[in-house]
């Protein structure tokens, strides 16, 4: 299936790359890279891809792909592409399987040599308190149908008003935590089930709890206003909305199978069906589609509770001397009505990104207070045995990218060729000996997640911050690793 | 088993092939169980039916697998039989046997979000059946 695709392609310069448009594109593609990692991207279909979602109706700008582009289903990875709400379509498989599957970024008062001998215990708790892995959840939380109904409605701010967590976490979090317009009768009944015993679940794969430090500082001041410093330790979270997500996704693909069809919109992948925004189906998609982002934005909420109640536990320090506070929460799989400028006047698109963090400017109105003079927090996590950033979105962003940037390192290796590589080798103590303590919930996790397998992150960030769509502020350094 | 496995960069493929249709649904329904488990130490004690529908054979295909899917999830049930019990325009009727996945007998070695409809194939060539897919892992 890695069959080398020739395609057109123009250097624009050292970070832009356009393919043209042609045939049935209504586009140009824009594809965000250095001339190594073009070299590597050739070689999958994700270029193609790229070219292939030119061809939806109503999009506007370029068909974008970021530097952590490899090949999807369908849309590539990393790709980012914006919907006229009057002519345009949205399309299930652009957002992908994983609906607001994103990161969220805790930090701490405390500096890293106050948790070094602790840090195995820590993970171990975080293993005990949420529940990782397939088919592991927690007993004490199960939902009655009218509290499920309130979770796809109000996301975040349900949990917060369960107990789980502050009132201020929700100022951090993308949308406020809770995705509006959502309609839990859309949800079917099998993603409802999926989702019961799934929530405040970590789930499998490369979802992770991953307690870290920062480890250097490029900009002091934008730094300060995030309250980081050096060596002080932060905390990750990357999971979604789990089987609730998954099943959401397939019922709409279902439905847009027949809906693209009826609509005559032509096709060049299944993967891509999709419908008008102002069908039926597109806004009952876009209501279900915000149950599950709003199933998402409460999974992270709930594990970040028991994130602070593992430190609390482990380390027997009160909430106010930890002081673990949410810094920011992004999504990196959703589509979001949105309003852009395009060409002088601003216009509503449904905005996609699959595999790709909304990167937002200072002073734009969705940016929250605290964040106001230095644009919104994005948080590009790496493998777990290299390092992560911690960047801010530009104007750069707003203007080429429809305010989106990279949302993590890529996959270089497939999960298979991963394994082969790790078999006969004892992952955890390689890890160990650089002083990061690995707990996974399965050895075939630990296997297709070494970090041989990703694409080093630094290469896809320095590509968006040279290219001006985000800004570096600190990088993060693992410690201790709960892989689902 | 008869399935070749695709290397695929974000996520995992497979190629069956059967002498029928029905035959082939049953081989790609093994091929996904045998991804997620190791399917000799699945035991048959209860069986489940399935009753889907989709627009074409790919779309059939899909239902089908992402219905065993959704057993598996939400009863934490493995499979190693299948058998097609009808099929028509639009419609399949399927049986599937095995046991529930107990901690310590059963592994998990990959979880499997769907299957997807991307570079779907369903085809008969030469009186031999082929299909392709690909798995959101």
């Amino acid at each position: 299936m890695s069959r080398e695709v020739s395609i057109s392609i123009e250097k624009v310069d050292d970070y832009r790359w356009r393919i043209p448009r042609e045939g049935g594109m209504r586009t140009d593609g824009m594809v965000y890279a250095d001339e190594r990692m073009m070299r590597v991207i050739k070689k999958d279909q994700s270029l193609l891809q790229v070219m292939n979602v030119a061809f939806l109706p109503g999009i506007v700008g370029y068909s974008l792909a970021m530097p952590d582009i490899h090949w999807g289903y369908g849309f590539p990875i990393g790709g980012v592409a914006a919907f006229s709400e009057e002519e345009g379509v949205v399309s299930p498989g652009g957002v992908g399987y994983d609906i607001n599957c994103g990161v969220r970024l805790m930090r701490s008062g405390l500096e890293r040599t106050q948790i070094k001998d602790k840090i195995r215990e820590i993970v171990d708790t975080l293993f005990v308190n949420i529940p990782s892995g397939v088919g592991s959840r927690r007993k004490d939380l199960k939902l009655d149908k009218g509290q499920q109904r309130k979770v796809l409605l109000k996301g975040a701010q349900w949990t917060v008003d369960q107990g789980y967590g502050r009132w201020e976490d929700l100022e951090h979090i993308e949308e406020r935590g809770r995705i509006p317009d959502a309609n839990h009768a859309l949800v079917s009944q099998k993603a409802l089930d999926r989702g019961r015993a799934q929530l405040g679940t970590l789930g499998s794969g490369n979802h992770f709890v991953e307690v870290g430090y920062v480890a250097e500082v490029y900009d002091e001041g934008l730094a300060r206003a995030m309250g980081l410093e050096k060596d002080q330790v932060t905390i990750i979270v990357h999971t979604g909305s789990r089987g609730l997500g998954h099943q959401v996704c397939d019922d709409y693909i279902r439905v847009m199978l027949q809906a693209a069809q009826r609509y005559g919109i032509e096709l060049p992948d299944k993967q891509l069906c999709c419908a008008p925004i102002r069908s039926k189906e597109g806004k009952e998609y876009l209501a279900a589609m915000a149950c599950a982002a709003n199933f998402a934005f409460a999974n992270r909420q709930i594990i970040t509770h028991w994130v602070r109640e593992t430190f609390e536990q482990v380390l027997r320090m009160s909430p106010r001397t930890l002081q673990l506070e949410l810094i920011y929460d992004v999504c990196h799989n959703i589509a979001k009505m949105e309003t852009h400028e395009v060409n002088g006047r601003g216009r509503r698109l449904c905005v996609h990104r699959k595999g790709a963090t909304r990167a937002l400017p200072p002073h734009h109105p969705d940016v929250p207070d605290d964040y106001k003079e230095i644009g919104q927090p994005v948080l590009i996590p790496g493998d777990m045995g290299r390092y992560s950033y911690v960047l801010v979105g530009t104007q750069g962003a707003l203007q080429e990218t429809f305010g989106s940037t990279c949302h993590g390192a890529g996959r270089l290796l497939s999960r298979h060729q991963s394994k082969k590589i790790a078999r006969g080798r004892a992952v955890a103590q390689e890890l160990k000996a650089q002083g990061i303590y690995v707990r996974a919930a399965s050895q075939a996790t630990m296997a297709e997640e070494i970090p041989e397998a990703y694409k080093d992150v630094s290469d896809v960030v320095e590509v968006v911050h040279g290219a001006g769509i985000s800004k570096k502020v600190v990088k993060l350094k693992p410690l201790g690793v709960l892989k689902g | 088993m008869a399935y070749q496995l695709l290397d695929h960069t974000g996520d995992l493929g497979i190629r069956v092939w059967a002498d029928d249709l029905e035959g082939l649904l049953c081989e790609a329904a093994r091929a996904l169980f045998d991804i997620i488990t190791d399917i000799e130490q699945v035991e048959v004690h209860l069986e489940r039916e399935a009753d889907v529908e989709g627009g074409d054979r790919e779309e059939l295909m899909v239902a089908w697998l992402n219905e065993l899917l959704y057993l598996h999830e939400v009863e934490g049930l493995l499979f190693r039989d299948f058998a097609v019990t009808e099929i028509s325009e639009g419609r399949l009727k399927g049986v599937a046997r095995g046991e529930r996945f107990q901690e310590g007998r059963h592994v998990i070695k990959t979880s499997v979000k769907a299957v997807t409809y991307h570079q779907l194939e369903v085809k008969e060539e030469d009186g031999r059946w082929q299909a392709q897919m690909i798995f959101d892992v």
